[in-house]
């Protein structure tokens, strides 16, 4: 997918001269030890580890070239991040990369710290706003990497990404080091994206707001894996962190999408007793958890196991007993970040666990089916979550190729127009999800069958659904809404998107 | 496309985002508004506006439009701008009288004649909104041949009568009544009224059995949550199904054996059930199911 001339000056970047371009979903043959380095410790009983961050900052070494890390699990209500950031700036150090779990819109207050080349590198899932269009106006000395949820645990464990000094929001935070995600004023939930850094990063540093001179009850990230402890007024704000309540969509042509979702799922052999699944938590997803919900009443079917993140109508389901565990990267909302805290049925689990390839299984492989959302598709069913209809960055990969990938169905909800826009093309903008790992396109003009999938098909005949092919969806979004000018984009790249088990591809290009 | 008529959705003419969109909820016909939906200040917009999607796309379904009145000065322009795009029907508001139908009829044939368009292909459908279209229904659905379906204006009537709106509709029960029998009379379809309360899906299902239960067949409606309501009310379930198709074959047995009382269950089967059996059938092929 991604041309050869691409690959050829991605493979001039420093460090990347062995970078492969994509070739299948599951064609990587992984080789070599998992463990990537990691300096042995040693703390003295009786050290304090909870010091300032300039303190910290001189006594990790941190230098001009590092790399340093965060998650993204407070959202847009980060503040460590500036923080943190604009401490290393004060010390004169530059030429940082700056690798994020994911970058939100809050982060837009880094631009600063972009324009003086103290941030001259980004390995992140997203980036928008301003600092996307810095990425986009080639900014940054060498490409930006977007990777997936597992991806990034991937290239954290192999070496790939190797981190230099990693910065944990911490919500709640004991002064040897003990570190969660579910207690304080500024509680986001688990802290599953955390914690590949935590166990690899050669320093880690937890900030927290919400110190405890007792040893915590509920242990996220160990004290063992936790070298200085540095506090804050507040890491973020509670309002970007957590939605007070869930969002399910009202609009009527989205609610019909999620009833023909919920009809597919229910119509093939991923839909039984005991399956396990993930919805997302937009309004569609959460509309066909809804759907699928009134499914399982009828039919007296539990979920053994819900994977994924987590909002309030996940843990209605869980507490209903209708899914009997959950596996939980990331939560949305304070009813799913209570749950976390006080239900054993619902677990915490790393990034790592969550998806990355090269592990003996994430939980990803047990999914019988997925619902995920689009910015755009085309005709051989490859996703785009990255960029819009222009190329400009405005989402992320997240775990969407991951779940793709691990789920036994992958479906696809989505309007086949937004706007005046069609969003299915004969070539997505990006590709950041392969075709092959998805099976169903549904949106409320039809359903399409991925042809990979003949046996999904079948199922689905006789049932009332508005299916038809792919092509015939294109031809009635194009009758619709009239063809459109190709995009021209640029030569010049400035970024990367990294399928889950490290090969490229797509590009971004600059604007 | 079926044939059948459960449910007119009304598009409002001067939404681009709304006209593109409406067929999705499977409506078994969508009416682009060009009256009351539209602001006077965008009748011509409105016009434009569904006059060029008609002309580049047709959903998969009856199209109807409903036009201004006659009493209004974007009628006549309405009807030469419409007709041309061919619509399965015009819908005509404020009908009061044969005359006002027969004057569409002759303005629709000039229009057909001028295009090249086959004169009849334009059917019209009658919105009866006044007392008095109440008192003329039946000879205004045998006005025309065009004419296939009549049905009550409920909002109208009621301002015409001075009549309050009440919670079950009570107050417009004998003017449904007279349009059913007088569509029935004339061999047209009765559309229901429209109940624009569509945040109240429970008491809008009532209202929809009720109205099937005085002879509707049809339901106009506004939103496209009451589309899936109105269909699941009208179409036979799978027990009704099942009831018609034992009724037809034992009816069927009694003929071929030249039996003279037929029973079903110990219940005696005459020759309106039959028929009713048969329409049963007949609607819920129509609807799609599987006979």
């Amino acid at each position: 997918m991604v041309d050869e001339k691409y690959m050829e000056q991605i493979r001039k970047v420093p460090g990347w001269e062995t970078k492969q371009a994509f070739s299948g979903a599951y064609n990587a043959h992984p080789e070599g030890s998992r463990m990537a380095p990691r300096p042995v410790k040693f703390f003295r009983p009786g050290t304090d580890k909870v010091k300032s961050l300039d303190y910290i900052l001189d006594a990790i070494g941190l230098k001009d070239g590092m790399t340093i890390s965060f998650h993204h699990c407070l959202r847009n209500g980060d503040a460590v991040m500036l923080y943190v950031v604009d401490s290393i700036a004060k010390k004169g150090i530059k030429d940082l990369t700056l690798s994020a779990s994911s970058l939100s819109k809050v982060q837009d207050c880094l631009l600063p710290y972009f324009e003086s080349g103290v941030i001259t590198a980004v390995d992140t899932s997203g980036a928008r706003s301003k600092l996307g269009s810095f990425i986009q106006k080639g900014g940054l000395k060498k490409p930006a990497i977007f990777r997936t949820h597992g991806g990034r645990a991937r290239a954290i464990e192999t070496g790939e990404l190797h981190i230099d000094a990693a910065f944990i929001a911490a919500p709640a935070c004991d002064r040897f080091g003990n570190l969660n995600g579910v207690e304080g004023k500024s509680a986001c939930g688990s802290l599953g994206y955390a914690m590949p850094d935590a166990e690899y990063a050669d320093h880690v540093i937890a900030v927290t707001d919400g110190l405890s001179d007792t040893p915590l009850d509920y242990v996220s990230i160990p004290q063992t894996q936790v070298d200085y402890v540095t506090t804050v007024d507040s890491i973020g704000d509670p309002a970007g962190i957590a939605t007070g309540s869930i969002r399910v969509s009202k609009n009527p042509a989205e609610l019909l999408i999620s009833r023909y979702a919920a009809q597919v799922i229910a119509a093939t052999p991923y839909f039984h007793d005991n399956m396990v699944f993930q919805f997302g938590s937009g309004g569609m997803a959460i509309a066909t958890a809804g759907y699928i919900r009134q499914e399982m009443l009828k039919k007296n079917y539990t979920a053994a196991a819900g994977v994924g993140g987590v909002s309030g109508f996940h843990v209605q389901m869980l507490k209903e007993g209708l899914i009997k565990t959950f596996y939980d990267p990331q939560d949305f909302d304070l009813t799913a970040i209570d749950s976390l805290r006080t239900d054993i049925k619902h677990h915490e689990i790393s990034a790592s666990a969550y998806a990355n390839p090269f592990s003996a299984c994430p939980y990803v492989n047990m999914l019988d089916f997925t619902v995920l959302s689009a910015t755009e598709i085309d005709v051989d069913f490859n996703v785009n979550v990255l960029t819009d209809s222009y190329g400009k960055l405005l989402g992320a990969p997240g775990g969407h190729p991951d779940a793709a990938a691990g789920a036994q169905m992958t479906l696809i909800t989505m309007p086949l127009l937004r706007g005046r826009l069609p969003m299915l093309l004969d070539h997505v903008t990006t590709v950041v999800t392969p075709g092959e790992s998805v099976d169903v396109l549904v949106t409320e003009y039809g359903i399409a069958v991925n042809p990979r999938r003949p046996d999904i098909a079948e199922c689905l005949k006789g049932k009332g659904l508005p299916l038809t092919s792919i092509e015939a969806l294109r031809e009635k979004a194009v009758k619709l809404s009239g063809k459109a000018s190709p995009l021209e984009l640029s030569d010049k790249i400035c970024g990367v998107v990294e399928y889950r088990d490290g090969s490229i591809i797509d590009v971004i290009h600059e604007l | 496309m079926n044939s059948l008529y459960r449910t007119m959705f009304f598009v409002p003419g001067n939404a681009s985002g709304k006209i593109a969109k409406a067929e999705i909820y499977g409506a078994d016909c969508l009416i682009y508004d060009l009256e009351d939906a539209v602001s006077v200040n965008e009748k011509d917009a409105a016009r434009d506006l569904v006059s060029s999607f008609l002309s580049t796309y047709r959903p998969d379904c009856r199209i109807g439009i409903r036009i201004n009145g006659q009493d209004t000065p974007y009628y006549e322009d309405d009807v030469r701008a419409m007709v041309p795009l061919k619509p399965d029907f015009l819908r005509l508001p404020k009908s009061e009288t044969a005359e006002n139908v027969q004057a569409l009829d002759a303005l629709i044939t000039e229009v057909e004649q001028a295009n090249k368009i086959s004169v009849g292909t334009i059917k019209i459908a009658c919105s009866i909104e006044t007392a008095l279209g109440v008192y003329n229904a039946y000879q205004i659905a045998k006005a025309s041949p065009r004419v296939f379906a009549i049905g009550l204006g409920a909002e109208d009537f009621r301002t015409d009568m001075r009549m309050a709106r009440s919670e079950d509709a009570e107050e417009i029960l004998f003017a449904r009544n007279q349009i059913s029998l007088c569509a029935h009379a004339a061999k047209v379809i009765p559309m229901d009224y429209v109940n624009s309360n569509f945040k109240d899906p429970e008491g809008f299902k009532k209202d929809v059995a009720f109205g099937k239960m005085l002879g509707f067949t049809c339901k106009s409606v506004i939103h496209p949550t009451q589309i899936g309501l109105v269909h699941e009310v009208y179409t036979p379930t799978d027990k009704e199904i099942e009831h018609a198709k034992k009724v037809v074959a034992v009816y069927e047995e009694a003929m071929a054996n030249a039996s003279g009382v037929i029973a079903l269950d110990g219940k005696m089967i005459d020759m309106p059930i039959v028929t009713r059996a048969k329409d049963v059938l007949a609607y819920a092929k129509a609807a799609g199911k599987e006979i």
